[in-house]
């Protein structure tokens, strides 16, 4: 069931547009992340979901109910890139400040920073200003000052820019955590291993539209990119590939693509021989993620 | 090798706008600024005219000589009439009496006020050291403008002799010889301080308030920065993700730097009454009462610079700029009631003036709390407008 929707949004600054009818929805409980190349518009989009960017055209609803840009959005969280942390503030002053702006007081409020404390593993570092913290503490009190309210979406912003691998284990635990609670989560990412690894569900936009939604084997259907892919290592450079094969650039490996593995890669191993060609090395593996993105997005840099 | 870094500091200077301001235009308008206050573009206009109030008790003829000889001189501004106590602007003038002479003076409206006493029209041309004295009434704030009206009463007394007697040659009184230099004036004189007969040094109390309002106003500006630190960092915009809107937090910051504003100038005024002697106990209502309103509005003035700059670097310029020039104008660094009618005038476009207006009325003209009317209304005046221009320029972090 869908909690969060997005419904043909476009958004122009200037004559710049940066969403040109996006549309996907979030369902509760799923972490759900949003792919795309630098300026395909997934932070306006992020800004448009917060209240932030007032939608030209096409509506943003929450629980069946349209948000307008600047409303209240008690049931959102919104966790920024950037570490919007007071670092002067204590990591407790820090929760506490954002508690409160979010509606929070009395006990609620000190239940919920002093959970919010152990869940960042902080506890121990309360009293201390924040400017002393490493990036990944940093990184799990900047979480935790979006979802002390207890939101049904938290929205993040590539929650795990910057920090150590232990970190990010730390921080995706943090919010496996709040995903088995029913909270869903709609995070945006560079880091497509996380994506693939942690995310149910993945949108891929570019250019202001979401080009693919959906698993990841319906993403590499999507892609057209079913299957395995077959790379044979050749022990010399070979002039020409042979049939159903295509040829490396420097002629020293040939792919193919194939659905049977136990059925098709014997026979393709013998067609290779028949063809004059030693084998060294023999790689099969499913589309990954990467090779998915870079097939829908293309090579081309950004910026 | 240092070729290259000279050649990068160049480039870097000329693509560095505030640098340049601060390089070349700052100085150029702090030497405008103080070329306009000690004279240059006013000289032999409104600067030299003293603004004198002038009382004729002798009424004889040589007093109406002495009269008209004063206000013929260019170095003062004379007035004779004035409207009377608690009259409105456009009433009528009246003759000026000697009390309310002391009053004009004692208010501000003018800083010197010569009284001739009956029978200054048999003591002019004694040359004898003896006879009536003219009263000089001043504010002690004011050394030029007393020293100055006492130099030019001589002036005007041989002016009004010369008008008597087409023969009159200064020729020597009886005695000249036994008497001093200041006998052989044609106009005795006696200087009279009008202020600051018992309160302490109240210009202590001004120039207290002088530097209070300047550094408010730099640390008032830097405070309204943090705003610009949140949106860099992105706290401003997860702010304004929460419950919180852009007036809720301009009305937060606003009354934060209210209330530190308030507690510098205490401070500031605390360690003036402890080191300075300032009388700061008896003086509590009008001190409570303008540093308030100052309080306020120089937080609303640092809430338009920092709503008004892009970065942190740009608001630093435009504060040294802003902040220097109407902290020289209005009064911090040199006395307003020292510079130009002109520039008197002028520098009440800038809240500072008004500000210091008003603690020197508390501390040194002992006004009630209804005559700093005028300076209070025009700073909240001036801390509406402001806070409007902030929540006007500050739109553009609300929403895209």
């Amino acid at each position: 069931m869908s909690i969060l929707e997005v419904h043909d949004a476009h958004k122009s600054f200037g004559t710049t547009p940066a969403l040109r009818g996006l549309s996907f929805d979030l369902r509760a409980g799923e972490m759900l992340a949003l792919l795309g190349p630098n300026g395909a518009g997934k932070t306006t989009l992020i800004r448009a979901l917060a209240g932030r960017v007032r939608l030209d055209r096409g509506r943003i609803t929450l629980e069946g109910q349209t948000l307008e840009p600047g409303a209240m959005r008690s049931q959102l969280g919104v966790v920024p890139q950037e570490l919007a942390v007071y670092p002067l503030l204590t990591a407790r002053e820090n929760l506490e400040l954002f508690g409160r702006l979010n509606g929070l007081t009395g006990r609620h409020l000190a239940d919920r920073v002093a959970y919010a404390l152990e869940w960042t593993g902080l506890a121990d570092r309360r009293r201390e200003p924040t400017k002393g913290f490493s990036g990944g503490m940093k990184r799990r009190l900047n979480i935790a000052c979006g979802i002390l309210h207890e939101p049904k979406v938290v929205l993040l912003d590539e929650p795990t820019v910057g920090v150590d691998p232990q970190s990010r284990e730390r921080i995706y635990d943090m919010l496996a955590g709040l995903k088995a609670q029913g909270t869903a989560l709609l995070i945006t990412t560079h880091y497509l291993e996380e994506a693939e690894a942690r995310c149910e569900r993945i949108v891929v936009m570019d250019h202001g539209v979401s080009i693919a939604v959906g698993t990841l084997p319906e993403l590499v259907a999507h892609a057209k990119l079913s299957g395995r892919r077959v790379r044979l290592v050749l022990e010399h450079v070979a002039p020409l590939a042979p049939a159903g094969f295509a040829l490396e650039e420097d002629g020293t490996a040939l792919t193919a693509r194939i659905h049977d593995v136990a059925g098709e890669l014997p026979e393709l191993l013998m067609r290779v021989r028949g063809a004059g060609l030693h084998v060294r090395d023999v790689d099969v593996r499913t589309a990954s993620l990467q090779t998915v993105f870079l097939t829908l997005t293309g090579k081309e840099l950004r910026e | 090798m240092i070729l290259t870094l000279i050649r990068s500091s160049w480039t870097h200077l000329g693509r560095d706008r505030v640098a340049q301001v601060m390089a070349f235009v700052l100085p150029i308008v702090f030497f405008s600024i103080f070329a306009l206050i000690f004279g240059g573009r006013d000289t032999g206009s409104s600067f030299v005219r003293v603004p004198v109030a002038l009382v004729d008790e002798s009424h004889t003829n040589r007093s109406r000589a002495l009269v008209r000889a004063l206000e013929a001189d260019s170095g003062l501004r004379v007035s004779t009439g004035w409207g009377a106590k608690g009259a409105a602007k456009n009433a009528p003038a009246v003759p000026i009496t000697r009390a309310r002479a002391e009053e004009l003076v004692r208010e501000g409206d003018f800083a010197v006020a010569l009284v001739l006493p009956a029978g200054i029209d048999t003591s002019l041309s004694r040359f004898d050291g003896k006879g009536v004295k003219v009263a000089v009434l001043h504010d002690p704030s004011d050394p030029v403008a007393s020293k100055m009206a006492a130099g030019l009463l001589q002036r005007a007394g041989l002016q009004a002799l010369r008008e008597e007697s087409n023969e009159f040659r200064g020729e020597a009184a009886p005695g000249q010889r036994s008497v001093s230099l200041d006998d052989m004036m044609p106009v005795r004189s006696e200087e009279v301080a009008v202020l600051g007969k018992k309160k302490g040094n109240g210009m202590v109390a001004f120039y207290a308030a002088g530097i209070a309002v300047m550094f408010l106003m730099f640390s008032a500006s830097a405070g309204g920065g943090v705003l610009l630190d949140e949106a860099e960092s992105g706290t401003l915009e997860r702010v304004l993700s929460t419950r919180l809107g852009m007036t809720q937090l301009l009305a937060a910051k606003w009354l934060y730097l209210t209330s530190r504003g308030v507690l510098q100038i205490v401070v500031m005024f605390i360690w003036a009454m402890l080191v300075f002697h300032l009388d700061l106990v008896s003086h509590l209502s009008g001190f409570v009462v303008m540093t308030a309103a100052t309080a306020a509005c120089t937080a609303a003035f640092g809430l338009v610079l920092a709503t008004a700059a892009r970065t942190r670097e740009q608001l630093q310029g435009m504060a040294n700029l802003v902040v220097l020039s109407l902290s020289a104008i209005g009064g911090s660094m040199f006395p307003r009631f020292l510079m130009s009618e002109t520039l008197q005038k002028l520098s009440l476009v800038g809240f500072n003036a008004w500000a210091l207006d008003g603690y020197l009325k508390v501390f040194w003209r002992e006004s009630s709390l209804g005559g700093l009317l005028p300076q209070v209304g025009a700073l909240a005046g001036f801390t509406v407008l402001f806070l409007l221009l902030a929540r006007r320029f500050a739109r553009r972090w609300e929403v895209a």
